[in-house]
């Protein structure tokens, strides 16, 4: 199956910096890719240069489209959540799901209505009486009646309590995700999306740092855990990042053999999260 | 069609108080006031005296009832009927200018322009249904909630002054409530084309302006105008500021309140007098701008605007 987004070469510069400095990716059908990287990483342009809302050098393919020249036609096929709070404040639950049944060709306003029916939205309520839970609520449930192949989701549970985020991930895997569904999803809580998914990029400085399916990840990537007498000895491997914890020394390894360290130590997989700080060491520095 | 319709319904649902309830709300409350000053008059025995109180509508009363001709107590209920829109179409004015001047704005600043993007709608539909709503939707308002209210006051006078010995229906049959009514949906098309050059700029500056977009709208212009009088002042003849103010300033900012296409040239070529007021309001009167270069020129040029402010709908982010 051709990919649904392929990007080659892509660059974009604001004023003074390079948002985007030439960075290529493709991203495969059914799959969940976690873009990750720190703040001003170049996480959103690549998103808006995806979505068509944003001008780039470079070659881009989205679903088969050139998402600068055709995006009302690629707006069919793409939802997205971009932030929480970008529903309008003054729409009422009812007027947003009239809109949207009667503007979306592929929206399917059972569904929606079936997903609303979950929460505790009432069809008068308004955005601005919602808290920023129930507009997340609303916003899903707009997007899950779409049946779109290509999800993307910019921060969609930034400042969500627990229990908001939880069930925003959950709702999406269990009734929207499928394998001809494609979803992109940026963030910072990382340890939330880790175990959802099925692939991970990594973005620093505008360059995809990082690009690989989370069985690579694993296989790549070794956590090795050891006693602080024999922490020189593990030193001298070269590893790529290495933290104290309980008086014991954690050292990450990128492709080192697995067997090796065995014998220095407890070996496990890496976190994302730590894989994620040992990559983007001295970045704000 | 049907995408549009609901665009335009969108535009409704967002400014409901603009559109409906403030025209609603001017004609309850002329009504009103209308409806104080003849309870004073009655009890005080004079209209004249509270003419100031509410303009002219007082006094227009106190000669309808002192007059016998039918003519002009006709022209004078026709005039009370006129006067309620008059104020709608000033709030209107107020109303479409700022609705324009948020249009493609407000919704960048607050951000939900990116769920509005994230749906199947073109840039283009998405800023024509906005000068559909400000152009049709919102004049149509404001025409039915003045006559209604134009009635309201007509009946109210009607009943007064059949207090004072003269026959209610056969004043009714004095005032032309019709051709007061032809003539305010005869000119909602004229005031669409009219206020094109407005729409324009209004929506070009909304969709252009990163903060304060009237202050882009109302400055810049002005400066034009300043420059343009400096160098009239320097050099003598190049330019006449005059025709910038009338044709450029007023057209790119004013042409949103309904009636500035009717000038003193309009009033006198339909008589000039009082009697003759309708016929200075009436359709053909006011379709004659039509004629002059200017009003398509105008037409054109907000058209040209209304392009410029689709294509940076198209690439202005929320950044």
């Amino acid at each position: 199956m051709n990919a649904v987004v392929s990007a080659r070469g892509l660059s974009k510069r604001y004023k003074n910096a390079a948002a985007l400095d030439s960075a290529s990716f493709e991203i495969q059908p059914g799959r969940i890719v976690g873009l990750i990287g720190p703040n001003g990483a170049g996480k959103t342009t690549a998103l808006k240069a995806i979505l068509g809302l944003t001008d780039f050098q470079g070659e881009l393919n989205v679903l088969g489209l050139d998402p600068r020249k055709q995006r009302g036609k690629l707006m069919e096929q793409v939802c997205f959540i971009a932030d929480v709070a970008v529903l309008p404040r003054w729409i009422r639950v009812s007027e947003a799901v009239d809109f949207v049944a009667n503007t979306h060709p592929r929206f399917d306003r059972k569904k929606c209505e079936a997903f609303l029916a979950r929460t505790k939205l009432t069809p008068n309520l308004r955005v601005k009486q919602m808290s920023k839970g129930m507009i997340v609520q609303l916003h899903l449930a707009l997007v899950m009646a779409i049946d779109a192949r290509l999800l993307v989701l910019d921060e969609p549970t930034l400042g969500l309590d627990i229990l908001y985020r939880k069930q925003f991930y959950q709702s999406l895997l269990e009734d929207y995700f499928d394998e001809n569904k494609t979803i992109i999803v940026t963030t910072h809580q990382v340890e939330e999306v880790e175990h959802i998914l099925t692939d991970l990029m990594f973005i620093r400085d505008g360059k995809i740092v990082l690009d690989a399916d989370m069985d690579a990840v694993g296989e790549r990537f070794t956590e090795v855990m050891v006693s602080a007498e024999r922490a020189a000895e593990v030193r001298a491997l070269k590893p790529m990042d290495e933290r104290q914890v309980f008086g014991k020394s954690i050292f990450l390894f990128d492709g080192a053999a697995r067997a090796q360290l065995e014998a220095l130590g407890e070996v496990r997989r890496p976190s994302v999260s730590d894989l994620f700080v040992a990559t983007m060491k001295g970045t704000y520095a | 069609m049907k995408t549009f319709y609901w665009l335009v319904k969108r535009e409704f649902w967002e400014h409901r108080g603009g559109f409906l309830w403030a025209p609603v709300i001017t004609g309850g409350v002329f009504l009103l006031l209308n409806l104080m000053g003849i309870v004073a008059g009655e009890v005080l025995g004079n209209f004249n005296a509270h003419s100031d109180f509410i303009g002219n509508n007082m006094g227009l009363l106190n000669r309808a009832l002192s007059d016998n001709d039918a003519t002009r107590i006709g022209v004078g209920l026709d005039f009370v009927m006129l006067s309620t829109s008059m104020f709608t179409s000033i709030v209107l004015g107020f109303v479409v200018f700022f609705y324009f001047l948020g249009a493609l704005y407000d919704d960048r600043r607050d951000r939900s322009l990116l769920f509005w993007k994230s749906l199947p709608l073109s840039d283009t539909a998405t800023v024509l249904s906005k000068v559909v709503a400000g152009t049709v939707l919102a004049p149509a308002i404001a025409v039915v909630c003045g006559v209604l209210t134009g009635i309201g006051m007509l009946l109210l006078f009607a009943i007064t002054l059949s207090f004072h010995g003269v026959s209610l229906w056969h004043l009714l049959t004095y005032a032309h409530p019709f051709r007061v009514t032809a003539n305010l949906i005869g000119a909602i098309p004229l005031y669409a084309l009219w206020a094109l050059p407005s729409a324009g700029w209004l929506l070009l500056c909304s969709a252009w302006a990163r903060s304060k977009p009237f202050l882009w709208a109302a400055v810049l212009p002005v400066a034009v105008g300043m420059v343009l009088a400096w160098f009239k002042l320097m050099s003598g003849r190049i330019f006449d500021g005059g025709w910038y103010w009338h044709d450029v300033f007023a057209r790119a900012l004013l042409s949103v309140f309904p009636g500035t296409w009717l000038g003193q040239r309009n009033f006198v070529e339909a008589g000039g007098g009082p009697e003759h007021t309708l016929d200075f309001l009436n359709l053909g009167n006011a379709y004659s701008v039509m004629a002059t270069p200017s009003f398509w020129i105008g037409a054109v040029a907000g058209l040209a605007l209304l392009a410029a402010a689709i294509w940076l709908r198209r690439w202005r982010d929320d950044t």
